[in-house]
């Protein structure tokens, strides 16, 4: 009863300085559409405060410096040995500090929570052709907000100065060096001089915990704000057109099933963080230039980058008569291919699809055959190369040759995409002339229609592009029995 | 209605319940697995019960929401553009866009303080501490002697008075100086079998860390490069493509191992240079 005159208060005493109820009301009756997927992006948002939360602490507490000291915390085997204070400060974290563990590994499951979310909410955009007009823009944005995450991501474990983070930053530094022209340079200019060098820690600190994250936190605000000035896309369905939107209202239902994510976000980091082990940097050791570890992993999200410059195989060539060392290829080229195909995708869409029209209906994944296949193979490909990057595991575990085990990724990761790639065409082909079919119910003849070893009696003209388009448009008071097909909380 | 009512607020007891325990196992000094649990408990009860009320009592929708064309009347377009107009002066137009340009470019010009601190990177990665008459010392200092370094093990070098530079680890073998294979110009850079090639991996500039000595290779543990000792350290396998530079010895009068100078190419990843 108080609270709720507290709030009224509260709401009067805005209200007369803002005039902020009309734009209130709007905004708590936003409506969400009340499918699952729509949900990724939150799941990324959420971990991301739970980044933020976690990693405040832990900066107060670690010293960004490769000043060396004597360890005398409580951890034993490295009592008295001298180590970087950057070293020193994560595992007096780690020991002697008390929720630090905690903390540590909460904000290193969250990173990795994080990446995923991202990634997979990327998937659902690429599948579903949400990225289409007039979305582009927050395709830039989340490309970016990808990217930018990624670079944190490795920027952050790098800080601790053990001896795995030390062998990826190495790498990291040689794959910048290996840059025509401009290498040196710009290897110089992140790492602040030859490698190791001792700028590189308080460097990356500021970048870790200041400028990334505050153009993350920028990135994720102008997401959103474009999200709710074009009002969410939503799948197809009775009732559901390019001029309206279905689903949940803001307040209360939405509001309450997304504090329900953010805490079930927060429960699972926390979960990952009490029970499973993550990144034990004592374990690792202190970073010593002339040593290495072996076997060395990097974080998933980086285990593409990882795979390519174990399989690629040894190319180095001169232009002009200078060196362009062999992790070019792999490390830069084929990455930055890579990133900017992403970037043009929605114009790359267009061009093959010649599809100029707004949309504000998805498409189904059946519905885009080529682009289905398309998806599917980028994704086969990065996550075969995420493998290659524990070849040495493997290949020790099947006790085969590393050497010949190589080989035989290289032909996997080359023809194995391909594969599924028409694999997902001809489903998405199958699938498409049969709207009321799933993958699981799906009959052989719908198969064989595509591939032509049947006539096609059962085979309907495919979906035009936009069916959607000249539906009438449904009043809203008319749609009250509007029924969802996709899967809905409660029902 | 009564039973989705319990059914929350059970779900919030539990939030309760992870509240005391992470409370009380942090006063406990309980703050590895108990503290965390007790606060994945709390948030998972909160979490339940936001979902079970969001599902159960509150409105069930479908609603709908008309959403008006992204795209401006062109009235209001035109109306726009028919306002937004250049300032007036021209002069002063163009002496802002001079200024901002020049202002823009000095700005850069601090920039290379994050670059150069010392000398400049085509200087400091062709060299290193290496010079001729400088001994060879292991990790603690201690001079390495030519009797020390028997075969099959890996001795890993630095330059006396140098421990800690990234850039001059050598890995120090002994083999057969009948099997060497080196590369011709090379017959005096060994002691007696005993060889020294750069520890930083051609590839992309791991300590090559492992040396399988019946094979008489080197193995990079980044990527897997293998380099074969008695050819000169060439790459056999993997992603290196040139062979880890050699360091030339000789042997001072106590016995100790010394350089006989630098090494004769950048050691570690390549990068833009002359070849
Ligand atoms: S760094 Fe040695 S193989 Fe890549």
């Amino acid at each position: 009863m108080i609270a709720r005159m507290i709030a009224r208060a509260g709401l009067r005493w805005m209200d007369r300085r803002l005039r902020a109820a009309a734009l209130t009301r709007e905004a708590l009756a936003k409506v969400f559409p009340d499918h699952w997927s729509f949900m990724l992006g939150e799941i990324a948002l959420y971990s991301f405060v739970t980044l933020v939360l976690t990693g405040v602490f832990l900066s107060l507490f670690f010293d960004p410096s490769t000043a060396e000291t004597i360890y005398g915390g409580s951890y034993g085997p490295l009592r008295g040995s001298s180590v970087s204070a950057a070293y020193a400060s994560a595992i007096e974290l780690s020991f002697d500090i008390r929720g630090g563990l905690l903390f540590r590994q909460v904000h290193h499951w969250s990173a990795l929570i994080f990446l995923a979310a991202i990634a997979i909410h990327a998937c659902r955009i690429f599948f579903t052709g949400a990225f289409r007009t007039p979305r582009e823009i927050n395709w830039l944005v989340g490309v970016t907000l990808l990217l930018t995450s990624l670079a944190n991501g490795f920027i952050g474990y790098s800080l601790l100065d053990d001896l795995l983070s030390g062998s990826g930053l190495r790498i990291g530094y040689s794959t910048f060096l290996s840059i025509p022209i401009v290498g040196t340079w710009v290897a110089y200019l992140v790492f602040g001089g030859e490698f190791p060098g001792d700028r590189v820690i308080p460097r990356f600190f500021s970048l870790h915990i200041l400028l990334l994250p505050a153009l993350i936190a920028g990135l994720i605000g102008a997401h959103m704000a474009i999200l709710v000035r074009q009002k969410h896309s939503q799948f197809p369905g009775p009732g559901r057109n390019d001029h309206n939107v279905v689903g949940s209202k803001m307040w209360p239902t939405y509001a309450f099933r997304s504090l329900g994510l953010l805490s079930a976000v927060l429960a699972v980091s926390f979960g990952l963080g009490a029970l499973v082990q993550v990144n034990p940097v004592w374990v690792w050791g202190p970073f010593s230039p002339s040593a290495g570890t072996t076997p060395a992993q990097p974080d998933w999200f980086l285990g593409w980058v990882e795979g390519l410059l174990r399989l690629f195989p040894a190319v180095e060539f001169r232009v002009l008569g200078y060196l362009v060392p062999s992790p070019f290829l792999p490390g830069v080229a084929l990455p930055v291919l890579m990133v900017v195909a992403l970037y043009a995708w929605p114009w790359l869409d267009r061009l093959v699809t010649g599809d100029r029209e707004r949309h504000q209906v998805l498409d189904r994944v059946r519905d885009r055959p080529g682009r289905t296949a398309a998806g599917v193979w980028a994704v086969s490909l990065v996550v075969l190369l995420t493998f290659a990057a524990s070849d040495d595991l493997v290949a020790r575990g099947l006790s085969v040759p590393v050497q010949d085990y190589v080989v035989a990724l290289r032909v996997v990761v080359l023809v194995v995409p391909v594969i599924c790639g028409a694999v997902a065409y001809v489903l998405a082909r199958a699938l498409r002339g049969h709207p009321g079919s799933r993958l699981t119910t799906m009959e052989p003849r719908q198969i064989a229609g595509v591939l032509g070893l049947r006539r096609p009696e059962a085979r309907r003209p495919p979906a035009p592009p936009g069916p959607r388009a000249e539906r009438p448009a449904v009043p809203s008071e008319d749609a009250p029995d509007v029924v969802d097909s996709g899967s809905r909380h409660g029902g | 209605m009564k039973r989705p009512e319990r059914g929350i607020a059970a779900a919030f007891g539990v939030t309760v319940l992870g509240a005391v325990m992470a409370a009380a196992s942090y006063v406990a000094g309980a703050d590895r697995l108990l503290l965390g649990l007790g606060f994945a408990l709390g948030f998972a009860g909160l979490a339940a019960g936001f979902v079970l009320w969001a599902a159960t009592l509150l409105p069930q929708g479908p609603y709908v929401e008309e959403r008006e064309p992204m795209v401006s009347p062109p009235g209001e377009r035109e109306a726009l553009e028919a306002e937004y107009d250049r300032p007036a002066g021209r002069l002063p137009r163009r002496m802002l866009a001079l200024a901002l340009g020049t202002f823009g470019l000095a700005g850069v010009f601090p920039v290379r303080s994050l670059i150069v601190h010392g000398p400049s990177p085509s200087v400091a990665l062709a060299t290193t501490a290496w010079r001729d008459g400088v001994r060879l010392v292991d990790q603690d200092g201690r001079p390495v002697r030519a009797a020390d370094v028997t075969p099959g093990t890996m001795v890993t070098a630095f330059p006396e008075g140098h421990l800690d530079t990234g850039d001059s680890a050598a890995v120090v073998l002994r083999v057969d100086p009948a099997k060497l294979r080196l590369p011709a110009g090379r017959e005096r850079w060994t002691v007696d079998g005993v060889v020294a090639f750069s520890k930083l991996c051609t590839h992309a500039g791991c300590p090559v860390g492992q040396y399988v000595a019946p094979a008489q290779q080197l193995v990079c543990p980044c990527h897997q490069s293998v380099f074969d000792v008695l050819r000169g350290a060439e790459p056999m396998s993997g992603p290196a493509a040139r062979s880890l530079p050699q360091l030339p010895l000789r042997l001072d009068g106590d016995g100790v191992l010394v350089a006989a100078g630098d090494f004769p190419e950048p050691v570690g990843a390549g990068y833009w240079r002359p070849m």
